[in-house]
């Protein structure tokens, strides 16, 4: 009889951006110390308030200790191993495209995000960083005309360095927990986004993190602010190559929305997870808040979550301002040995805030996938109201799924729901859709989307389709 | 319609099946002809629902021995896929429900992948929701079932008559109807008989595992196959299913001890 797959068969797909672009790079030594915080924030070029910002988040690292909450299991990180800084060698940033390296227009061209006038995304701005450094970023005279600032978070700080002053750090300080005093250390690059004052961002805005560098770590810093009445939706993307080593990435999020301003941001991450051993792979521990400081400001997350051994993330909103909403749409897919802690924060300060969690876990192969969440009811938020729902689905017998939900209320009237279900693609349903001429994989993403089709219709139309295969590549390869 | 020049659509030879290591099919052979409408009726658990899904393809069933030439071709090295695009169905005991699944979009890609192999175009939305209104009608059924899951939350019969829906769209050349009867009403098994008998022709074939009389009276059988201990004890034509009727299976038991007996063959 052919190899008809049995569930437990389901094997992620070979990985397609796993190739690494051989390019000059300038690295900087192993190892990390006060001087090479120093020598980064240097090379820079940065004022001296940021300096002290790095340093003073240094101090407060060193001080502090790995988490070890989480329900994740790794062997130590040497910090000492690891390099913090690497940048392509191209001396400044470009004026223009004309005079980005070849290379590295190729390297986001075969990953789908084409940076050149002709062939680039309509809608879509985009900022494109390799390694430690943004190399190019689209559409932004045009922004610039609505007033709209996008560019890198280092050419911001050349560039308005008192916005820098007055948000950085402000939602995520720097000795927030280890990962973000570790990134508000080191953090190279990312992207900064301004959104004046009665503003809708014309277009898409979207960054594409590309990990190359087998031995560097990435610290990304992204820093959005959507002034009082303005609207932006925002996307990352990311990818690595495959390497049998594991790759650090600490990345910092900070998202500030004032007085009925709104901010919906959306991650596609689809890091390099490892072999089907567990070996190689990314480890993700990152750090994103956002903060709805004005009345009626709106934040929304939305992850589809598939790459990484390890994702280390809990995407949270503080809600300060009255009638504030935040929320968080999240799919989580595990394969192979991947392991996921992720969820969310719902920080009710403000009176009648509101927040929605809608969290999606697919676990196959042998990975672990769990949900964390905390709603968080202070006693000034009357009438806050919470609604979480959190699935898991698991994909053979292998799989493990775990949900903790914790609530902590100090508004005895707060209104707070939570539904929890766990299902299984069982056999005999794959088979039902496979007898009826349905090939395997198109049978396991019909379920799939079925399941996620709640996330998805909050992702920007243009990836709501690119998430949907992405998972069906994730579950590929089980058949042939 | 038995016509001994008709062409073979199914060979089954000495089939052998196992689950778990644990032997169930123990020599099944059965020919079916273009046109011809089999029963096959046995006791509970003498494997008629294995025989169907080991057909199909089902992973959970090894097969240990025999063939089956489906079409001419070798069916066993056929995806389960495979099989139901070249026109193997089968309507299933239990059907399974698959929550989250549109059955409207379920029934568009099967069809759609039914008709990719015979060389037809594929159906957009609009022109498959004509084609399966009109198919609806067939069986009677309520087009507010197509808004729903997979057989989420469908009573017994409502799944029995969404495996005749799905049949009647995508015209197979031998379906197998695992008791398709039971659970059905009246007017319900009424409604799939003709279905079936409107869905029959000189091209294709059917096989109905049924433990009815009723079934058999409204659907004619050319032949009616006693299978036991998973194997086919004893053919005949739809007289012998009036035995049964009449009769019940303990003359099996005795047949079997007699087979058990007998010397073996040597070729
Ligand atoms: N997946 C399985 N695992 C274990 N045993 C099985 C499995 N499938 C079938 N069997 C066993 O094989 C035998 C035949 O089962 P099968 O379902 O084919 O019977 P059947 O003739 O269809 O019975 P019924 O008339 O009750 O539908 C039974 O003893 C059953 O328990
Ligand atoms: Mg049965």
């Amino acid at each position: 009889m052919a190899s008809t797959a049995s569930v437990g068969d389901l094997v992620s797909q070979p990985y397609k951006y796993g190739f690494v672009t051989d390019i000059e790079t300038e690295k900087i030594a192993k190892g990390l110390s006060e001087d090479v915080v120093r020598l980064i924030s240097a090379k820079k070029e940065e004022p001296a308030f940021l300096l002290e910002f790095r340093l003073r988040a240094f101090r407060h690292w060193l001080q502090m200790q790995e988490p070890d909450w989480a329900a994740l299991g790794h062997p130590p990180i040497d910090y000492q191993d690891i390099i913090y800084y690497a940048a392509p060698k191209q001396q400044e940033k470009k004026a223009s495209l004309d005079e980005v390296d070849p290379k590295l227009l190729e390297t986001f061209d075969k990953l789908g995000i084409p940076l050149s006038e002709q062939k680039r995304l309509s809608n879509v701005a985009v900022d494109a960083v390799f390694d430690s450094v943004s190399i190019a970023t689209t559409y932004k005279e045009k922004l610039a005309e609505h007033g709209v600032i996008f560019c890198s978070i280092s050419e911001a700080v050349k560039e308005h360095p008192e916005l820098i002053e007055r948000y950085l750090g402000t939602v995520v300080p720097a000795n927030d927990n280890f990962f973000a005093a570790l990134n508000s250390a080191v953090f190279s690059d990312g992207s900064f986004v301004f959104i004046p004052k009665g503003v809708e961002c014309p277009m898409e805005l979207s960054t594409y993190f590309r990990i190359n560098s087998g031995d560097t770590g990435q610290f990304e810093r992204t820093l959005i602010v959507a002034e009082v009445g303005a609207s932006v939706s925002y996307l990352e993307g990311c990818t690595a190559p495959m390497f049998d080593t594991n790759q650090l990435h600490a990345a910092v999020v900070e998202l500030v929305a004032l007085d009925d301003a709104s901010i919906k941001y959306s991650t596609v991450q689809n890091w390099y997870a490892g072999d089907e051993n567990g070996k190689g792979g990314i480890y993700n521990f990152v750090t994103k808040r956002g903060q709805c400081r004005g009345a009626r400001s709106h934040i929304s997350w939305t992850q589809v979550e598939t790459g990484s051994a390890i994702t280390w993330k809990y995407p949270s909103c503080v809600l300060q301002g009255a009638d504030s909403v935040g929320e968080f749409y999240s799919v989580a897919l595990t394969n192979n040995r991947q392991q996921a802690d992720t969820g969310t924060k719902m920080i009710h300060v403000g009176p009648r805030t509101r927040s929605t969690i809608v969290s999606k876990g697919i676990s196959a192969g042998h990975s672990a996938n769990s949900y964390r969440g905390l709603v968080q009811i202070g006693p000034k938020a009357v009438g806050a109201r919470n609604y979480s729902q959190c699935d898991s689905m698991l994909i053979g017998d292998q799989a493990a799924a775990n949900t903790y939900p914790y609530i902590r209320s100090q508004q005895p009237e707060a209104s707070i729901e939570h539904e929890a279900s766990t299902s299984r693609i069982s056999a005999d349903q794959l088979f039902y859709l496979q007898s009826r001429g349905i090939g395997f994989e198109e049978a396991v993403s019909m379920m799939v989307s079925g399941f996620c089709r709640d996330v998805f219709n909050q992702l920007p139309m243009e990836f709501a389709a690119e998430a949907d295969k992405l998972l069906a590549l994730k579950l590929e390869g089980s058949v042939g | 319609m038995i016509r001994p020049d008709a062409p073979v659509l199914l060979e089954i030879d000495d089939l052998r099946a196992s689950v778990e290591d644990q032997p169930i099919l123990k020599g099944v052979s059965l020919t079916i002809r273009a046109g011809e409408i089999h029963a096959v009726m046995g006791r509970n658990g003498s494997g008629k629902s294995t025989l169907s899904k080991v057909l199909a393809g089902h992973p959970a069933y090894a097969v240990t021995g025999g063939r089956v030439r489906y079409r001419g071709e070798d069916l066993l090295a056929l995806e389960p896929e495979e099989r139901a695009r070249t026109g193997l169905f089968l309507g299933f005991q239990y059907p399974v429900e698959i929550p989250g699944v549109s059955n409207l979009e379920f029934l568009r890609v099967a069809t759609n992948a039914r008709r990719a192999c015979k060389g037809e175009e594929e159906l957009d939305t609009f022109a498959f929701e004509d084609l399966v209104h009109e198919r609806l009608k067939v069986v009677q059924m309520d087009p507010a079932f197509l808004e729903r899951s997979v057989n989420e939350g469908f009573s017994g019969g409502e799944k029995k008559r969404n495996e005749i829906l799905q049949m009647a769209l995508l015209d197979p050349l031998v379906a197998i109807l695992d008791e398709t009867d039971s659970g059905l009403d009246i007017d319900a098994l009424r409604i799939v008989a003709g279905g079936v008998n409107h869905l029959a022709s000189a091209d294709n074939a059917t096989l109905l595992i049924t433990h009815y009389q009723r079934l058999l009276d409204a659907i004619t059988p050319d032949y009616v196959h006693v299978m036991a201990s998973g194997r086919i004890l004893r053919t005949g034509g739809k007289e012998l299913a009036l035995e049964l009727e009449e009769r019940g299976y303990d003359w099996v038991d005795a047949e079997l001890a007699a087979a058990d007996r007998a010397p073996v063959e040597v070729a």
